[in-house]
């Protein structure tokens, strides 16, 4: 799969689109990917919810969305009527609400593809279904895919548990994945004890060697490369090891111009 | 293309810094954003040095003032409190320093189409943002009276442009150093005679204050409030604001794009302040 402007934004550092957009930036990305969307709503977690740490940021925002029916009243549309390239990020609690949740994305108009988050730092315990092993990933993606009309792409994303990293993206690969993003944040602490991810570049390497190792082994599998990258070096760095587009999520929240910067710099590389 | 009212993300330069108290005041060169401000708005401030990159979350700082025009084109003030790693790097910024910055952020403060009797409250160094709004006030015909509360002389802001800036002001401090001693609570039923909104920009227990008071006496408030922004812009849900919405219904916004401001009514203070615990 190739990407014309291999840019965009890492899911849950975009807002709704609007704030971009108010920027100006949004149309510079090659595309938007939204918040995970889930079926009910979710109020998300108290505060504090995001700690700065060295070359990071730890968050637990707790998936916090209007649900579907709200994503698809209030927000989908905004982003279908100006034409934004939107990746719809969906996380579900069980089997049949990741079938429920592709079913009807699958109907919605103006969507360019869809992101299976099945890799939430701590999602068991957020009540979400339990992904941590490759087979259970795979039919979590397996059952959105089932409801998706054919050629609506769809992606994984994975955590960045190097050492199974390759085994669950050809789990989900199998499963009708067309590639797999990678990676999520990683399981860590927030400073009061409770659970949260760590994002930023204090896991680009971790998030690097993801990238590499799934490119060698399954060379044919669309990458989305994620994981503090913070300009445009860090961005040819993930192309260079596999990725064909790149996601912007902690920089984002520092400059958001960051994603738009990237993504015109790209544009002056030899294809 | 871009209506004038949306935020810019730009390189500022500090042109003066200046020692108040215990505050630092920043004036900064910052095209376009000058333009753009409303009295509420504020500005996500970059910290540290740029390369390598490694504070990430940014600094939101009020807008204490503006000037559209001058030598050095459109500047803006912010008021720091030197604390934490944020805020002690900016408060020792030096002419000349750069710094990357995006505003106007947030809902402003809305005004009032007739002229009303306006009640402006601040504590600390917020309330150095009603200054400009005061401004807005008179310029329609506002009746401006004003309380200022602080915890010492040190951190009382604006005493002095206060009496220029309202027909009258109280001053409340904890420990007495200035005006009388005493909480915002304590000073406020005392000046809300005849007042018809009340605007506010302080701790939340202050604003809490200023939220109850003039809810018993039958004024509409607004509060520009204050909690930890890793982003300002909208994007990360990190400054979840407990409230009320219109419809009833209870729900997290975020502080920085369907606030600051917002109606004193409509936050749920007990959660903010602490005297009754959220959820876990």
């Amino acid at each position: 799969m190739r990407f014309d402007r291999p840019v965009m934004n890492a899911s849950g550092c975009g807002g709704t689109g609007r704030e971009l957009g108010d920027l100006g930036v949004l149309d510079a990305m090659g595309a938007f990917v939204t918040r995970s969307i889930t079926l009910d709503p979710r109020t998300g977690s108290p505060a504090p919810r995001i700690a700065e740490t060295p070359s990071g940021l730890v968050h637990a925002v707790g998936l916090q969305n209007p649900g579907l029916e709200q994503f698809l009243i209030r927000e989908l549309p905004w982003l279908a009527s100006r034409r934004t390239r939107t990746y719809v990020s969906v996380a579900g609690s069980s089997l049949g609400e990741y079938a429920d949740l592709g079913r009807r994305l699958g109907r919605a108009p103006g969507i360019t593809g869809i992101e299976v988050n099945v890799s939430v730092p701590d999602g068991p315990a957020m009540g979400l279904f339990d992904t941590r092993e490759p087979f259970q990933a795979a039919r979590a993606l397996a059952a959105v895919r089932g409801g998706l009309p054919p050629g609506l792409p769809v992606f994984a994303k994975l955590g960045p548990d190097s050492l199974r990293i390759v085994e669950t993206a050809r789990a989900v690969a199998e499963a009708g994945a067309d590639g797999v993003v990678l990676v999520n944040a990683a399981p860590a602490l927030m400073p009061d004890g409770s659970p949260g991810g760590l994002s930023g570049p204090a896991i680009r390497p971790l998030s690097l060697r993801c990238v590499h190792d799934v490119h060698r082994e399954l060379p044919e599998l669309t990458i989305i490369g994620a994981g503090g990258i913070l300009d445009t070096d860090d961005a040819r760095a993930f192309l260079a090891a596999g990725a064909s587009a790149v996601q912007i999520g902690t920089a984002l929240l520092h400059d958001p111009t960051t994603a738009a910067r990237i993504a015109a710099d790209l544009q002056g590389d030899p294809a | 293309m871009s209506s004038p009212r949306e935020p810019l993300h730009v390189t500022g330069e500090v042109l003066v810094v200046k020692k108040v108290g215990a505050y630092r005041h920043l004036t900064l060169a910052a095209p376009g954003i000058a333009e753009r401000y409303r009295p509420g708005t504020f500005v996500a401030v970059s910290i540290g040095d740029l390369t390598p990159r490694t504070h990430l979350a940014r600094r939101s700082l009020w807008i204490t003032g503006v000037r559209p025009t001058g030598s050095h084109g459109p500047t803006i003030e912010l008021v720091v409190e030197p604390g934490g790693v944020g805020s002690t790097w900016l408060a020792d910024r030096r002419q000349g320093d750069r710094v990357e910055l995006t505003g106007p952020l947030g809902r402003p403060f809305a005004l009032p189409k007739q002229p009303v009797a306006c009640l402006l409250v601040g504590e600390g160094y917020a309330a150095g943002l009603l200054f400009p709004l005061a401004e807005r006030l008179r310029a329609r015909s506002c009746t401006v009276t004003m309380l200022l509360g602080a915890q010492d002389e040190p951190h009382l802001l604006g005493a002095l442009d206060a009496r220029r800036a309202a027909r009258a002001v109280t001053v409340v401090t904890a420990d007495g150093s200035v005006g009388r001693r005493g909480t915002l609570a304590d000073a406020l039923p005392a000046v809300m005679d005849g007042v018809d909104v009340v605007y506010g920009a302080g701790t939340h227990v202050g604003l809490h204050a200023v939220a109850a008071t003039a809810e018993q006496f039958g004024a509409w408030s607004q509060v520009a409030v204050e909690v930890p922004q890793p982003c300002g812009t909208g994007l990360c849900q990190g400054c979840a604001l407990p409230v009320v919405g219109e419809d009833g219904v209870p729900r997290l916004v975020r502080a920085c794009t369907d606030g600051p401001v917002i109606r004193g009514d409509r936050v749920r203070w007990a959660e903010l302040t602490g005297t009754e615990s959220g959820p876990a």
